[in-house]
């Protein structure tokens, strides 16, 4: 077994390792250990054997697998359209995938993906979904999107915590060298110069989601090398200024520099970035994160959706234009049966990692392969507390980050109810940047609940010494193969570019076609499937 | 068995236990007169219970017949515990219970008990080796010695440099001194049974009060007092803020977090001036609301409309709603506000409230504390004021309390204009409070009014500051408050805090 020390110091680095001494392992009373349904796992490997009863066969002109944000987002605009008669599977209790929610009492907190940055004019459809929830209130002369101000991230927004202060803002720029400073400014700058970049056809070089930006060369160049690299190419070496950029990368892409592609690190930052005046776009969140838009498309689709449905196998059909020629078949969980669906078409809105399992003869059949999809995993703790933590320097934000950690810090999940005392929840994000490093995956996994609820408490001690006094509950989810990793030469290689054509009447809508996790990129893919879809239909 | 020397040391015990005892009784009697106001009487009270406990215990001396020694250092254990606690326990009670009274009296009377307890039991212990009339003297001189310290020294030098809290533990650690020291000096007359156990229980006691004596600082810090610039006479820490009453020659002030939020001698000119603008301007009010406010000023000014129905007051803090119907002072500044039957406490975050379905209201009156931070910020916000107007009846009043205009224009100055970009009609108007320096207000409706107010007739009971000239002269903004643009405070963006920092700051 690994020792506690070791745990610590490859888990959250440095400066938690060296506070473990004084930091006894005190285990909250409660909490789960969650993540996906193992057991029904092995099934998907076992599918062969399941033969729906002749009774269990339904014909469904579409079928929706999987009810993440793509799936969701893909049975939105069918009904849009106009078109109902399509079911939706999820393996799930609940929908959302990684944008899912919790709820205890009257709080709600996220699982995974907890905001948004207000779209561009360019995201037509998306800000037509934000405007059907009441989130966009209003959209001005030139296109721009009015958000409701309770839905933009209340004031004060994110802070940092180094040097055993709290300090506003993302950057650590307490004790930071004039130098420092000067090299913040510069990427910053540059940062901006590509934000205001347009490509031939006038589209810009960053934007989301990325099919509306730019394939330009100059752009593309960038995917060939790390982020790492890149910025070691502008002279820049403020270990400073790599802790923040570092940051963004593992934040939405759960990657370290040297692994990031250069595209996408400076997408991450200039995508947000409307004009030259403005640093980046308003962020819009919920006390349950996505989970709200979630809640919005459910209650929109209630008829169609089936949770607790593992799709095992889809079978594409001889010929295509075979009337409900493609079978689907899924393992009912509560009636532990297998039901059957003959459908015209199917939107597959799962990883892509999960074709080859699901498929049949998916990789034969259209001879690609889905090597190329690396995921990253992530852990995500919702930290139960009864009152709020003792600390010092700028009060709690919505985001709060500890510098020098290898976690993301955590989200406070009543900040955007305007509920500022008392119990609350902290939604903590820690992402496997290098598992390498530690002794084994195997290992990892092997981590009970307990061990992992020391590990979240002990770094948030490092900022709040006492906050293993308040805490009632730790509930934890591993999510493994979650993100998509946009690593050098993925998201402009031919495999992504491969993967979003449809197979057949087998139609393709997850965030991973993109090569990077955000719900514009699924929400994007969903409708674009669904588009495919309602096209194939009407001809 | 004890020799000359102990003797002599038996009339120092003599001397504590006297000093001890009258500082107990003090305690008590200043702590009841800060309190529950009226000296004279709490006083009087005071001295009349614990007088007659004292003779209670001396009567009850009799019935303990041996053990003496044991039972003297038993009872100044016991006196070191309730006498050392006595004064933290009454403070940290007294907003909480109904009780207060009693519990305060059954201290006091324990209190004398013990003490008539323990001097006829010092006595029947030395007169085995005196004679009656030089018993007498000498344990009665040295009794009074001690009563003379005591009263000297408690104004002179305890409450000024210790406090009431600090000094009631300093006195319970010396009287649990006095019973560890007493198992020595009497050690012949104890049998050495459970000797051992006395001498670590008076070390426990004493290391306990110590512990009480060096925390006491969360109570009260001579630094805060010095800060305040008044003598504490109340604090507690709620989960939500810090709150001080302090006194000086005239009258008392209430601090929250270190500001100050009234001061009773000047306070119903601000009370006035923020509530009767609101009431006066329209059809008798009959359902108002007050937010923040807690102090029940405000409900004091509002319950001089015999037309009002139902009051609503929504405040953070049960701890400071607690405080003004407990603390009497405040409960008589306020015309015991909180028991009028007409007036409901909704003890929660305005901001969390508002935006819960409710019934409409004829005037609103804004109380909450400066926009120093963001969980009082988002109170000034368009998002805030737009979910206040669902709860307006059409013509409705609303005032605000603003901070100063003088001191902080932009801060002002914002609150007037995100007042109007919700769409509120807003006339701005001002009031001078000497404890405060020139202070501002908005009056806002969403139809259109007109300030100059409805005659005064309305208001029962007694104006001190308005009169129908001096509230035509608040809406005239002189030459150095003259409007200015300002930034929307909004909820994503908290302009209102960053003014309201900066403006302080500078005039810090
Ligand atoms: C920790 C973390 C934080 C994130 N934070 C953000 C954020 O703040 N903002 C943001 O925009 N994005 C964020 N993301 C990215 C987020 O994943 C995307 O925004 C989006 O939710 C992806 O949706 P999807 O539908 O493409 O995929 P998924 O969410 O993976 O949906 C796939 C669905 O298919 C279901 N499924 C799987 N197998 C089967 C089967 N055999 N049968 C039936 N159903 C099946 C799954 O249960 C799941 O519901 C985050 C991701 C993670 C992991």
């Amino acid at each position: 077994m690994i020792s506690r020390r070791d745990l610590f110091h490859s888990l959250l680095g440095i400066s938690a390792a060296s506070m473990i001494g004084c930091g006894p392992r005190v285990i909250p009373l409660q909490g789960e250990l969650l993540g996906p349904d193992i057991g029904l796992g092995h099934r998907l490997r076992d599918r062969l054997s399941l033969v729906p009863a002749h009774a269990d066969w339904q014909e469904i002109p579409v079928i929706i697998v999987g009810g993440g944000i793509a799936g969701l987002s893909a049975g939105w605009r069918l009904q849009q359209a106009g078109f109902h008669d399509f079911v939706l599977l999820e393996l799930e209790d609940q929908f959302g995938g990684t944008s899912r929610s919790g709820i205890t009492g009257s709080f709600q907190y996220p699982w995974a993906a907890h905001y948004i940055t207000t779209p561009m004019p360019e995201n037509m459809p998306l800000i037509q979904l934000l405007q059907e929830m009441g989130v966009v209130e209003d959209i001005s002369a030139d296109g721009v999107p009015v958000v409701a101000e309770h839905y933009l991230c209340r004031e004060p927004e994110e802070r940092i915590f180094c040097d055993g202060v709290w300090n506003e803002g993302l950057y650590p720029g307490h004790g930071a060298s004039r130098d420092d400073l000067q090299q913040k400014s510069e990427f910053d700058a540059s940062m901006s110069t590509w934000a205001q970049k347009r490509d031939a056809q006038g589209r810009r070089f960053f934007s989301l989601p990325i099919a509306t930006g730019s394939d330009d060369s100059e752009a593309i160049a960038l995917d060939n090398e790390s982020m790492l690299s890149w910025m070691n190419r502008q002279g820049w070496t403020s270990p400073r200024l790599f802790w923040y950029v570092e940051y963004g990368c593992r934040d939405d892409y759960g990657l370290p520099l040297d692994r990031t592609s250069a595209w996408a690190g400076i997408l991450y930052f200039a995508a947000r970035m409307r004009t030259a005046s403005k640093d980046s776009q308003d962020v819009i969140t919920w006390p349950s994160g996505n989970g709200h838009i979630v809640q919005h498309l459910t209650s929109r689709l209630s008829d169609q959706l089936r949770s607790g449905q593992l799709v095992c196998q889809i079978v594409p059909p001889h010929n295509q234009d075979e009337p409900f020629g493609t079978t689907v078949v899924a393992y009912d969980k509560q009636r532990q049966q297998p039901i059957g669906f003959r459908a015209d078409r199917v939107i597959f809105a799962l990883p892509q990692f999960l074709a080859p399992h699901v498929i049949q003869d998916f990789s034969a059949r259209t001879g690609r392969s889905t090597a190329d999809f690396q995921y990253s995993s992530w852990l995500v703790a919702n930290v139960h507390l009864r009152g709020r933590p003792q600390e010092n320097g700028f009060p709690l934000c919505w985001d709060n980050i500890l510098y020098g950690s290898k976690s993301l810090g955590y989200v406070v999940s009543t900040h955007q109810s305007g509920n500022d005392y008392g119990p609350s929840v902290f939604t903590w994000y820690y992402p496997f940047t290098d598992i390498s490093s530690m002794q084994s995956r195997e290992k990892l996994l092997k981590l009970g609940w307990a061990d992992w609820a020391d590990l979240v408490l002990a770094d948030l001690s490092l900022a709040h010494p006492d906050i293993r006094s308040l805490v009632t509950r730790v509930d934890i989810m591993r999510w493994g193969h979650a993100m998509i990793q946009p690593y050098p030469g993925f998201v402009w290689g031919p495999a992504r570019k491969a993967a979003a054509i449809p197979d057949g009447t087998i139609h393709f809508a997850n965030t991973d076609l993109s090569g990077i996790a955000l719900l514009e990129e699924a929400f994007y893919h969903g409708v674009r499937a669904a588009d495919e879809v309602l096209l194939a239909r009407a001809s | 068995m004890i020799n000359r020397a102990p003797l002599s040391l038996l009339y120092l015990n003599v001397l504590a236990i006297a000093t001890c005892g009258l500082i107990y009784e003090l305690l008590a009697g200043t702590l009841a007169s800060y309190v529950l106001g009226d000296s004279v009487t709490q006083f009087s009270f005071v001295i009349g219970v614990y007088l007659s406990a004292m003779g209670v215990g001396a009567w009850l001396s009799q019935y303990i017949l041996s053990n003496l020694a044991r039972y003297f250092i038993e009872i100044e254990l016991a006196l070191a515990l309730i006498g050392g606690v006595s004064a933290p326990v009454l403070f940290l009670a007294f907003p909480w219970i109904d009780w207060f009274r009693p519990l305060l009296f059954g201290m006091v009377f324990s209190i004398g008990v013990l003490v008539g307890l323990e001097l006829p039991l010092l006595m029947r212990i030395l007169k085995e080796y005196l004679d009656f009339g030089d018993l007498v003297s000498r344990v009665l001189t040295f009794d009074y010695i001690g009563a003379l310290l005591a009263s000297l020294l408690f104004p002179i030098l305890f409450v000024p440099y210790l406090g009431l809290v600090r000094t009631s533990l300093l006195f319970g650690m010396l009287n649990a001194l006095v019973a560890w020291w007493s198992t020595y000096l009497l050690r012949p007359l104890l049998s050495s049974r459970g000797l051992e156990r006395l001498r670590w229980r008076a070390i426990v006691v004493t290391l306990l009060l110590g512990v009480g004596f060096f925390k006491a600082d969360q109570l009260t810090t001579l630094a805060e007092e010095n800060a305040l610039g008044g003598k504490i006479i109340f604090t507690t820490h709620s989960p939500y803020q810090r709150i001080a009453i302090t006194q000086k020659r005239l009258g008392f002030q209430l601090f929250l977090n270190g500001h100050l939020q009234f001061n009773s001698v000047d306070e119903y000119r601000y009370h006035e001036a923020l509530v009767h603008p609101a009431m006066l301007g329209n059809e008798p009010p009959r359902h108002v609301l007050i937010m923040g406010g807690g102090d029940g000023l405000a409900v004091r000014e509002c319950l001089k409309y015999s037309s009002l129905e139902s009051l609503s007051l929504v405040d953070l803090d049960p701890a400071m709603t607690q405080l003004s119907k407990k603390f009497e002072p405040l409960n008589r500044l306020n015309h015991g506000a909180f028991s009028d039957p007409r007036v409901k406490v909704i003890n929660e975050d305005a901001f969390i409230w508002i935006g819960k379905p409710g019934p409409q209201y004829d005037a609103v009156i804004i109380d909450f504390p400066d926009p120093g931070s963001y969980s009082v910020g988002k109170l000034y916000t368009t998002r805030f004021f737009r979910l206040l107007q669902k709860r307006l009846k059409p013509a409705a009043l609303v005032s605000v309390q603003c901070t100063s205009p003088l001191v902080a224009p932009k801060s002002y100055w914002c609150i007037v204009r995100t007042l109007e970009a919700t769409g509120f009609h807003v006339r701005p108007y001002h009031a001078p409070v000497p404890s405060f320096g020139i202070w501002g207000f908005a009056l806002a409706s969403m139809s259109e009014f007109d300030s100059t107010p409805l005659p005064f007739d309305r208001v029962q009971g007694e104006l001190r500051f308005l009169t129908n000239d001096v509230l035509k002269g608040l809406f005239e903004l002189p030459a150095d408050l003259q409007p200015m643009d300002s930034e929307i405070n909004r909820l994503d963006n908290q302009a209102l805090v960053h003014y309201y920092d900066s403006e302080w700051n500078r005039s810090d």
